[in-house]
């Protein structure tokens, strides 16, 4: 707190310095939330420090604002108040609800020069989906994430299994996590054969599933879902299987916190989590353990995560054009590069994995590779017009299939009805 | 003086506490219960009048049901428990016996922890298999349960921790209580050779009344106000098993971005608030005894 306030009485002495020193200077606010470990507050604090350096007409400030949810509440609450900043890393399927709400200018507004438009093209296309409908790109990626899965290599080899060959399609998924479950004397389960969590958001776990299995949640316009196409609905019945039919995966709901936790307590010997977890994984396992692209069904299949830039309506045309500058800067190569060896998150371009700092981490990790080579079967993360509400139908009804309160065929019916509900506006 | 100067008086060194409860309490509630007539403004759109429309849809919506109904529950137990366990820790604690600062910090201590820090703690507790509350139960012979995970027995699990947070804040006055007591009561009872039981239920629990309708009244507001463990430990989840009220309006108005609706969620909350407010001075003020 004190630390807080020292530092908060630092940046307002320093604007006043360099507002009296150059008044022509334009500010630029920044609002981040933080969703991983490490000490994010230093970097991005850092990046603003050199941006504002090299150029010197902009100040830009970056203010840490919570979680994703708390950011977008405070930038939305300020935005109906009529002073929203200038620009702010939000989840990247919040961009209809952005601009459903007016907050968000497109980037293509600001993207005037050759160089410009060879910037935006410079993104894995994976990465760009859930920024872009209506012909326009909304947001930039900025600090994305994919899903894999992480298997104990240790317990592969107990288990009489190559500890260098994790499963590749559902059914080995299925067949070596019988060998992988493990049960006491009395038949309590002691170790699962794999967990993927499902509290809070089992909507991005499950979209794993759903595209592997060949279905497409929503259209790009994002008003129309796809929550009872028998696909998908075959593809929950095999995410309740895993418990129910083949006992290899925990009951009900599994909690997303604590799964890398059960994975390093050696209680499930594989997992599905966020790339984003690699760098705490690495630092706490006690045992050898590998990173894959997940079992392919008819396909592979992934979703992406994790947050774009935004730069906001409301902000002068001097303000946004710094912004967008920031915006540049902070996805060159060697920054991006940085920023994913700091982070665990993906870079967000092919370039920054051309650089010789993230070849040379690759070379002594290669775990750090697998979300990249999974970007090419990856698709846009489940993202609507009423956002949140679409998606809290289909986390309701994955719940309720999970815990057994309904059957996946009557879920999903219950689910698309609810969202049809919700997005008859919109169409 | 004269009596309509002395009424202005008056009421000029109230309006400065006026002000401030008007502008934060008042208009801001009757803000709320305008907005709830009207639509969700979105970009283009303007808000409009739609009448009782929300309170409408509310009827129709399961979810609302669902967490009215859990909130019911998660009053009905927590209270009742939450206030015996304080008691019963004032008593103890109130008595000479050693480590007695000791144990009162120790009971005290769940209060001054932050909410999201300890919830996020108890879903350690709570995780299955090498969860400490599981493996006590092992110990027993009692299988592992996912209890975060499993419809039947979440709104059990946050009830528990609810309990384990407002029961030491509630012995606090109960302990407070205890010792203005009167010690010549005491002495008097032991004279008489009246048990402990028959003390605490004729002398202690009568005298203690007042305090135990603040308390009462504090833990019927807590009841519906308490959701940050909620949101850290299970979303309201798995499918609304347990969202409670405040935490399904925090998701309307902060999530889904419906002005609209969440006021007309926002009014009924304020009116079962208000129900609690005047329960307490019309009904159990009359039949508590004020020394």
């Amino acid at each position: 707190m004190k630390k807080t306030w020292i530092r908060a009485a630092a940046v307002a002495a320093g604007l006043c310095m360099s507002a009296a020193a150059f008044a022509q200077k334009t500010e630029v606010s920044f609002y981040f939330p933080i969703a991983v470990g490490g000490p994010i507050t230093k970097i991005i604090d850092g990046y603003a420090t050199q941006f504002n350096k090299e150029n010197p007409s902009y100040n830009v400030t970056p203010v840490y604002s919570g979680t994703y949810q708390e950011t977008i509440v405070k930038v939305l609450t300020a935005h109906k108040a009529g002073k929203p900043p200038t620009s702010a890393i939000l989840l990247s399927t919040d961009t209809f609800t952005l601009a459903d709400e007016g907050a968000i200018a497109p980037i293509d507004d600001f993207v005037k020069t050759d160089a410009d438009r060879a910037w935006l093209k410079s993104f894995f296309p994976a990465f760009l989906l859930n920024g872009q409908f209506d012909n326009k790109t909304w947001g930039v990626p900025f600090q994305r994430s994919t899903v894999v899965l992480y298997w104990n290599k240790q317990l592969f080899k107990e288990a009489g299994l190559d500890p260098n060959k994790p499963p590749q399609t559902w059914a080995e998924t299925i067949s070596m996590g019988q060998k992988l479950t493990k049960k006491d004397a009395s038949g309590n389960v002691t170790q699962w054969g794999i967990q993927v969590p499902s509290s809070g958001f089992p909507y991005w776990l499950f979209q794993g599933f759903s595209t592997q299995n060949g279905g497409i949640l929503a259209n790009a316009a994002g008003n129309a879902v796809k929550y009872d196409d028998p696909k998908v609905v075959e593809a929950l019945q095999y995410w309740v299987d895993l418990s129910r039919k083949h006992g290899i995966h925990p009951p009900g709901v599994v909690e997303w916190g604590t799964t890398p936790r059960d994975f390093l307590e050696r209680k499930a010997a594989m997992i599905w989590t966020t790339t984003g977890n690699l760098t705490n994984i690495r630092s706490n396992a006690k045992f050898d353990f590998g990173v894959a692209m997940l079992p392919a069904g008819e396909r592979r299949g992934s979703p992406t995560g994790g947050g774009n830039f935004f730069i906001f309506k409301k902000a002068t045309a001097a303000e946004q054009a710094g912004a967008f500058k920031f915006a540049q800067w902070l996805t060159q190569p060697e920054r991006a590069a940085q920023w994913s060896i700091d982070t665990g998150y993906v870079a967000v371009s092919p370039a920054s994995y051309e650089t010789a700092a993230l070849k040379k981490y690759a070379a002594d990790f290669p775990p750090a590779l697998v979300a990249r080579d999974q970007l090419p079967h990856a698709v846009a993360e489940l993202s609507t017009h009423d956002n949140q509400r679409v998606t809290k139908a289909l986390n309701d009804g994955l719940q309720a299939a999970l815990t057994g309160a309904k059957t996946p065929a009557q879920a999903m019916k219950d689910a698309q009805t609810e969202a049809n509900r919700l997005l008859r506006g919109y169409k | 003086m004269h009596v309509g100067l002395r009424h202005i008086h008056a009421y000029l060194l109230l309006l400065p506490a006026f002000i401030f409860l008007v502008g934060f309490t008042h208009y801001p509630a009757i803000g709320t219960l305008l907005d709830s007539l009207m639509s969700t403004p979105r970009a283009g759109r303007a808000a409009v009048f739609v009448g009782l429309e929300n309170y409408a849809l509310m009827m129709d919506d399961p979810t609302f049901w669902k967490s009215l109904r859990n909130n019911f529950w998660f009053a009905l137990v927590t209270i009742p428990v939450s206030i015996a366990l304080s008691i019963a820790m004032a008593l103890w604690v109130n008595d000479k016996i050693a480590g007695r600062q000791f144990l009162r910090m120790s009971y005290f201590l769940p209060t001054v922890l932050p909410m999201i820090a300890v919830a996020n703690i108890w879903i350690f507790f709570y995780t299955p298999g090498y969860g400490l509350i599981n493996q006590v139960l092992q110990l027993f012979g009692v299988a592992s349960q996912n209890w975060l995970g499993d419809p039947s027995l979440v709104l059990g699990s946050v009830i528990v921790v609810a309990i384990w947070k407002e029961a030491g804040f509630f012995m606090i006055f109960y302990l407070a209580a205890l010792q203005t007591l009167n010690p010549s009561y005491k002495e008097a009872a032991q004279i008489e050779g009246a048990s402990a039981w028959y003390f605490f239920r004729r002398v202690q629990w009568p005298l203690l009344m007042p305090t135990t309708i603040f308390v009462l009244v504090n833990a019927l507001i807590n009841a519906f106000r308490m959701v940050d463990h909620i949101i850290v430990m299970t979303k309201g989840g798995p499918d609304n098993a347990s969202s409670l009220l405040l935490f399904y309006l925090y998701e309307v108005g902060f999530k889904f971005w419906d002005q609209g609706y969440a006021s007309a969620l926002t009014a009924v909350l304020l009116a079962i608030l208000a129900l609690v407010g005047l329960l307490q001075f019309f009904v159990l003020d009359r039949r508590t005894h004020y020394r």
